[in-house]
């Protein structure tokens, strides 16, 4: 059938799977909202309030349901307000296919209107991205997007579409959705697996490449074969359940302590998935210094990037697991296992047992309200520490969070977007800054009735930086303490929401049981001290050495 | 350091030689040479890049290339299996003092006189880039005006083309 571009655009996406797309419209893309129109009854449009809201929305609804997260934005400002957003989905390697307006070719470089060159502004940003020359490749180059944006390490790929091409005509033939390619196991395992067996005291240390290949059930089977513990990045948070015995959470610069000092001791680290990130490794000429490093992984570019490993494995992590728990034999290994109950042991010593309204505790009481299908997303900053280090996931996907990137501003589209894609009720752990940057999401949270419970840990400072500048610049608090006078429950009531303010625990529990029985988003505004700190604490560029565990004020 | 001669087949597509540029620019990769050319194929263009660097540089621009998606194969180009060639044109002041020295000099290093003007002198020079250096090198005790170079370009020895080698 001959159909325009614009109707071609929305019928490859409606065909490649594409049930919900987030967006915003605008002059040079009026004609794919009209399609949108014409097509409504197959395919949802959420409105947000901001483009960029529309990209954190479409990479929570990725994170949570494991598929392509679709965005339409129009032109100029519209594109280049989708940036930060493809940034986030880049670092942190989530699907996603995003189709922008822009002025007809004839058009093209003459600084037109609302023209923007946005392959140009996102080529460092994107997997791969098109600017469309012909209505007759509109069809392919979406479907050749999609592969991109699933296929190995997946990522954001931008589709730029001139005007005139989204009004010409063309034989459209719809197809079946496209195939990620084939994923390999990796090969040549056997010195890998010698390493394994010789090991003394091994560490499973899987990330956010671990969650996108599935591969939860092999890295618990190599956990209990090996009699190995596992810690994960932050990107690996909800890749095994929280209460497994042998999961010791996070690791890194605000890691559980017992996950960061096992790593710092082991003999053999099998990471899986993970990209040895500075925020992971601290210093890297430090760190681990005693180990062999296994690294698996899908994109042979991670190897020797930041540490060198002694056998990189390139190949799709649960594949990879399949294989080397053919070869690898039952072994126990009492003395380590010792040693991890001895740091566990001094983790727990070291908790924070303080009563009242400490963000520790704040997030205990989440904990009894959130279960295994609740998503929780974050912003970025302390609060992001506390929930990745106190909130227990036992589903995979259900941590939302930028790591990468540690974009500000993220949470509240990111969580409209989880909710809209698993139907359930989300939480959102947010700060007064994070939260501050991009609430006027409230309004697309309200008009689509979306059940999000929206915690704002309020201390009136950026309380990351403040933490930096307390432990390292004198307690200069250059630009972090706010002086706003910002009342967040009229801003819910104003956008049309509903919220309290608690000081109090008990008021907490209150406001929590009002939160998770309301049928909209319910905005919690949490006081805390503006002097609670993140700990442990790996100091920038510091090694275990360095470990900040206790602060005296 | 090792020097690297890397060839790498991309879609010939508008805008592929800027995706390649752009992420050795972003991964800081620096780079001594680059050439971009037609192929024997209308699908695909042929950039050819010369690098020094350790064994891991060589190994992440490798890896970082093969994921862009224009990139089709990339081969490191061993000296000793392949051809190299560069070629330059070098633009010399023409005085009657150091004519025949300039003259002696291009007939060693088989550099062909391509133009000739009463203060000056344009020659051609085809080689490897040690011979292009060292012609530079001699030339330099002359007055050199202007030099322009087009880079490595190579092919492996032999009947095996880059299409022929695994991903």
């Amino acid at each position: 059938m001959k159909l325009t571009g614009a109707d071609i655009i929305v019928r490859t996406l409606i065909e490649q799977g594409i049930d919900t797309v987030f967006g915003y419209p605008g002059g040079q893309i009026i004609d794919v909202y009209d399609s949108l129109y014409k097509y409504q009854n197959e395919i949802r449009h959420i409105l947000t309030a901001h483009e960029q809201g529309a990209v954190h929305a479409a990479d929570g609804y990725a994170r949570t349901t494991g598929k392509v997260g679709a965005v339409i934005a129009t032109s100029g400002p519209g594109a280049t307000n989708l940036v930060t957003g493809i940034a986030t989905a880049y670092l942190d390697s989530i699907p996603m296919v995003l189709v922008c307006g822009n002025v007809p070719c004839a058009q093209l470089g003459t600084d037109s209107f609302q023209e923007i060159d946005i392959t140009g502004i996102t080529l460092p940003i994107t997997k791969h991205n098109y600017i469309v020359g012909s209505v007759e490749s509109l069809a392919d180059i979406i479907r050749e997007a999609f592969v991109i944006a699933k296929s190995g390490r997946p990522g954001p790929v931008l589709i730029d579409v001139p005007k005139d091409i989204q009004m010409a005509e063309c034989e459209y033939e719809p197809k079946a959705p496209v195939e990620a390619y084939e994923m390999k196991a990796a090969k040549r395992l056997d010195m890998a697996v010698e390493c394994i067996k010789d090991a003394k005291r091994p560490y499973i240390y899987f990330g956010g490449g671990a969650i996108s290949a599935h591969a939860e059930e092999e890295i618990m089977a190599l956990s209990q074969r090996i009699d190995a513990p596992m810690g994960c990045s932050l990107m690996g948070i909800s890749g095994v359940p929280a209460d497994h015995p042998c999961f010791l959470g996070m690791q890194g610069m605000h890691g559980h302590y017992a996950s960061s000092v096992a790593m710092n001791h082991a003999d053999c680290i099998i990471a899986l998935g993970v990209r040895f990130n500075d925020r992971a490794t601290g210093n890297k000429d430090k760190f681990a210094l005693a180990t062999n490093i296994i690294h698996v992984d899908i994109d042979s570019a991670e190897f020797s990037k930041t540490i060198k490993p002694a056998y990189s494995l390139r190949g799709d992590v649960k594949l990879t697991l399949q294989k080397l728990l053919e070869l690898l034999p039952e072994k126990k290994r009492p003395d380590w296992r010792a040693e991890i109950e001895r740091f566990k042991q001094e983790e727990q010593a070291n908790q924070d047992v303080r009563p009242g309204m400490t963000p520790y505790n704040v997030l205990k009481l989440l904990n009894e309200y959130t279960d295994a299908d609740t998503p929780v997303v974050t912003d970025v900053g302390q609060h992001q520490m506390w929930t990745a280090q106190v909130i227990k996931f036992y589903k995979t996907r259900r941590f939302v969070s930028s790591g990468g990137l540690g974009t500000m501003g993220f949470g509240l589209g990111a969580a409209i977007g989880a909710q809209l894609g698993t139907g359930k009720r989300t939480v959102l752990v947010s700060g007064d800054g994070g939260f501050g940057m991009n609430l006027h999401e409230l309004a697309t949270a309200v008009t689509n009735n979306i059940p999000v419970v929206i915690l704002v840990f309020n201390n009136g400072v950026l309380g990351m930086v403040r933490q930096w500048q307390t432990l390292f610049f004198d307690k200069h608090y250059s630009n972090t303490e706010l002086n706003r006078q910002t009342d967040f429950v009229a801003v819910a009531k104003a956008f049309g929401a509903d919220g309290v303010k608690v000081d109090n625990l008990e008021d907490l529990k209150k406001a929590l049981d009002q939160g998770f029985s309301c049928d909209g988003p319910f905005l919690i505004d949490c006081l805390i001290d503006k002097d609670e700190f993140v700990l442990p604490m790996l100091p920038p560029g510091g090694s275990m050495d360095d470990l900040i565990v206790k602060v005296e004020k | 350091m090792p020097k690297y001669t890397t060839a790498i087949l991309v879609r010939n597509q508008f805008g592929v030689l800027n995706r390649v540029t752009s992420m050795f620019r972003r991964r800081q990769f620096n780079i001594n040479s680059l050439t971009v050319s037609e192929t024997e194929s209308d699908s695909f263009s042929r950039i050819t890049i010369t690098y020094e660097g350790d064994n891991e540089l060589h190994h992440q621009i490798v890896s970082q290339l093969y994921k862009l998606p224009d990139v089709s194969k990339v081969k490191e180009l061993d000296s000793d299996e392949s051809v190299t060639c560069e070629l330059m044109l070098i633009k010399v002041k023409n005085d009657a003092a150091t004519r025949e020295d300039i003259r002696t000099a291009a007939d060693a290093y088989k550099a062909e006189t391509v133009d000739y003007t009463h203060d000056s002198i344009i020659m051609r020079i085809a080689g490897d880039s040690r011979r292009i250096d060292a012609f530079i090198a001699l030339m330099r005790e002359y007055s050199i005006l202007e030099i322009c170079r087009t880079g490595v370009v190579a092919l492996e020895r032999g009947s095996k083309t880059i299409l022929e080698i695994m991903d």
